[in-house]
């Protein structure tokens, strides 16, 4: 399980009370209300067939695909075996290209350093780029409380920001609304906006533009994050679509980037495995409008004091689990969203954190530890699709059965629930008893007398489970018997 | 103990003492698109993939660049634009440009906003993709040239055009600001209806010279 090593004190989880990692109810109660609205649903549901569909396409395209994905995977494995040395030497060859390191060790001394660099500016805005990082901290919420205005620039985000929202996706933040109400958000909250705005999403584009033009030319600090920071030579990446971000990494005096430590990459080369694997997977394009790479400062073109932050906010207790660590490998694609069952009913919001669907379920509990997310392990089917897209092979439904062990092993309580996962667990590690176990399901079959699913009328405490699950009849003969009676031994 | 000092020391903490060692990684995708840089099969490639973004090519001999940026630029932005609303990267080939073009200098970049086109070279263009890739180089322009202004044009030369991803970043130079560009800038934010042209350029039109 973790390993946590004899006389070493377990690493900080992300703090709380700060940030945006922890929803204020459970994963089931968010979801009932969100099941309950039909319009969130219809939404998603179009909205995710809509990318599946276009990313299939363009994955099937690349004949090399599965290498690629072989080389996303190992590349990222490989990096966080040496972590350490790639972070040192992008330091180095950041630090040689006129731009400042800075270290935090979680949320609240990732807010304070990028408050006081702004602050430093003299500036009273400042211009944002979507980052999740920046959202996990919740470091909006940090300058406006020193009474820094701070603007979101990406289209989505901004629809969240001016309409007091929470984001409910990676990709498209703002998958919840529809065009009707977007209108309504930005008719009531964009100064002197035209008052015969339709619902046209060109239109509401372009409103958007004209809003925020004026604010770039004008911004002398922008924020941004990055998808990639390469170690060997100090180069940053930020891959998107609309330009805003490369208005705030172009025109801005001063640029503040806040990555995870997770997101370096150790050479140059390196990025010609993720360029092909990112946009594919994420908007299901060839390649993203726009992709800007930077290193440290260029007289001449761009910031000329450029400052990055690297964050840790509970990452190395992410690593420290041999298991569990696959989930630094994410390059925040969101192909598992899209493709997950249980995201396009319950909906972002449901998941509490900035990340949800089935890398949230995996990222988020182990960033604060299971106990502050203890419901999300179990918000799955575990029925692998996310696995299958994954552009860099992470296997969450491993990680999750994991993590829903870790939860129960960690309660104090012993609830039937809890029995019988740690018995599953137990089980599923020794293949003589886990065989024994499967054949002891066929009290089941007596159970269902003939029924496809196993009745809702149980007896308690199994109602408990089954009363929104359908349990399926348990075979004849295990699949282990079956196999060995065709095959032989 | 300094940040710093914390974060790389959970770091090795959390690896342990005996780390495992990081397994080779398998680079068996493909390097290469198999085609030399300039191949005639590419360059259709590129083309098709440019307008699949619904940008614009112009393909032209080499004695006819200028007219052909200035067709590109009636095409981007209606017949009537006047020579000094066009501004050209420091850079740009003579006779690429229009005559009585603006030519960027080291005014401060938000100046730019008020042009209604910018004319740049590339550093490479990748078939596969559909991209276009500036480098910040004097031909290239500094990246607030080939964002501000509304209508951006970009001459691409055959040789510059490779197959695949792997091919065009073993080209660049990663010290420079890059700027990949993969049609004009978009949004699917709403509904996931697309629409061209939010905060970058609204009109990408790319002039191929054979
Ligand atoms: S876990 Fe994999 S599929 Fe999900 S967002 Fe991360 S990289 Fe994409």
């Amino acid at each position: 399980m973790t390993a946590v090593h004899l006389g070493m004190p377990a690493l900080p989880t992300a703090p709380r009370g700060v940030g945006h990692l922890r929803g204020d109810e459970s994963f089931p109660a968010a979801a009932r209300s969100a099941l309950r609205d039909g319009q969130l649903r219809a939404n998603l549901g179009h909205a995710t067939t809509t990318i599946r569909d276009k990313r299939a396409r363009v994955v099937d395209e690349l004949p090399d695909w599965a290498e690629l994905r072989e080389a996303g995977r190992a590349l990222k494995a490989a990096t966080m075996a040496r972590l350490d040395d790639h972070l040192e030497e992008l330091e180095r060859q950041v630090t040689a290209r006129g731009g400042t390191v800075h270290w935090a060790r979680d949320a609240n001394e990732a807010n304070e350093i990028v408050t006081r660099l702004v602050q430093a500016t003299g500036a009273s805005e400042v211009v944002k780029v979507k980052s999740m990082a920046t959202q996990e901290i919740g470091l909006n919420e940090a300058l406006e409380a020193v009474g820094l205005d701070v603007f979101e620039t990406d289209l989505a985000e901004l629809i969240v920001q001016l309409g007091e929202d929470k984001p409910s996706h990676i990709l498209v933040p703002a998958i919840h609304k529809n065009r009707a109400e977007i209108r309504e958000i930005f008719a009531r909250t964009i100064p002197g906006v035209d008052p015969g705005l339709t619902d046209d999403p060109r239109q509401l584009a372009m409103a958007a533009r004209a809003h925020l033009r004026e604010r770039f030319l004008r911004a002398r600090v922008a924020v941004s994050g990055a998808n990639f920071g390469i170690a060997d030579t100090g180069t940053l990446a930020v891959v998107e679509s609309e330009g805003n971000g490369r208005m705030c990494l172009t025109l801005p005096e001063t640029l503040i980037t806040v990555m995870g430590i997770e997101k370096v990459v150790p050479t140059w080369q390196d990025l010609e495995v993720f360029l092909q694997l990112l946009p594919r997977s994420s908007t299901g394009e060839r390649m993203n409008p726009y992709t800007s790479t930077w290193a440290g400062v260029t007289p001449g073109d761009g910031p000329q004091e450029f400052h990055l932050v690297l964050l840790d906010n509970g990452r190395t207790a992410v690593l420290a689990d041999e298991v569990g660590r696959e989930a630094l490998h994410c390059i925040r694609c969101s192909a598992c969203l899209n493709v997950c069952p249980v995201y396009e009913r319950a909906g972002g919001h449901s998941y509490g954190s900035v990340y949800p669907g089935p890398i949230g379920a995996i990222l988020s509990p182990q960033l604060t530890g299971v106990e502050d997310n203890a419901s999300l392990p179990y918000a799955s089917s575990l029925c692998g699709a996310c696995y299958d897209v994954c552009p860099v092979a992470i296997d969450i439904p491993k990680i999750l059965v994991h993590l829903r062990a870790e939860h129960v092993e960690a309660q104090q309580r012993v609830t039937p629930e809890a029995a019988a996962f740690r018995a599953l667990s137990t089980a599923m590690s020794r293949p003589w008893l886990w065989h024994l176990t499967q054949r002891a399901s066929r009290l089941g079959r007596l159970i269902a007398r003939g029924r496809p699913t196993l009745p809702n009328a149980l007896p308690p405490p199994i109602s408990g489970w089954t009363r929104s699950r359908d349990l399926p009849t348990p075979p004849t003969s295990t699949f282990v018997e079956s196999w060995t009676r065709e095959h032989g031994r | 103990m300094s940040a710093r000092e914390d974060v790389l020391g959970r770091i090795r903490q959390a690896l342990g003492p005996d780390r495992t060692a990081p397994a080779e990684v398998a680079r068996d995708y493909r390097h290469s698109d198999g085609r030399p840089a300039g191949d005639p099969g590419l360059l259709d490639l590129l083309v098709d993939r440019v307008e699949d973004y619904r940008a614009s090519v112009l393909r032209c001999g080499p004695g006819e660049v200028a007219g052909t940026v200035a067709a590109a630029l009636d095409q981007g932005m209606g017949a009537g634009w006047a020579p000094g609303d066009v501004v050209v990267a420091p850079g740009l080939p003579e006779e690429w440009r229009p005559p009585g073009s603006d030519v960027d200098d080291d005014r401060p970049p938000v100046q730019l906003a008020d042009r209604s086109a910018a004319v740049t070279a590339v550093a490479v263009a990748i078939a596969e993709t559909g991209t276009l890739v500036l480098d910040g180089s004097p031909a290239c322009g500094r990246r607030a040239l080939s964002l501000l202004p509304d209508c951006l044009v970009c001459v691409v030369r055959t040789d510059q055009v490779v197959g695949s991803v792997p091919e065009a970043l073993a080209r660049l130079d990663p010290l420079r600001p890059l700027t990949m560009v993969s049609g004009p800038s978009a949004t699917s934010d709403i509904e996931l209806q697309r629409v061209e042209g939010v905060h970058g350029p609204r009109t990408l039109m790319v002039v191929l010279v054979a």
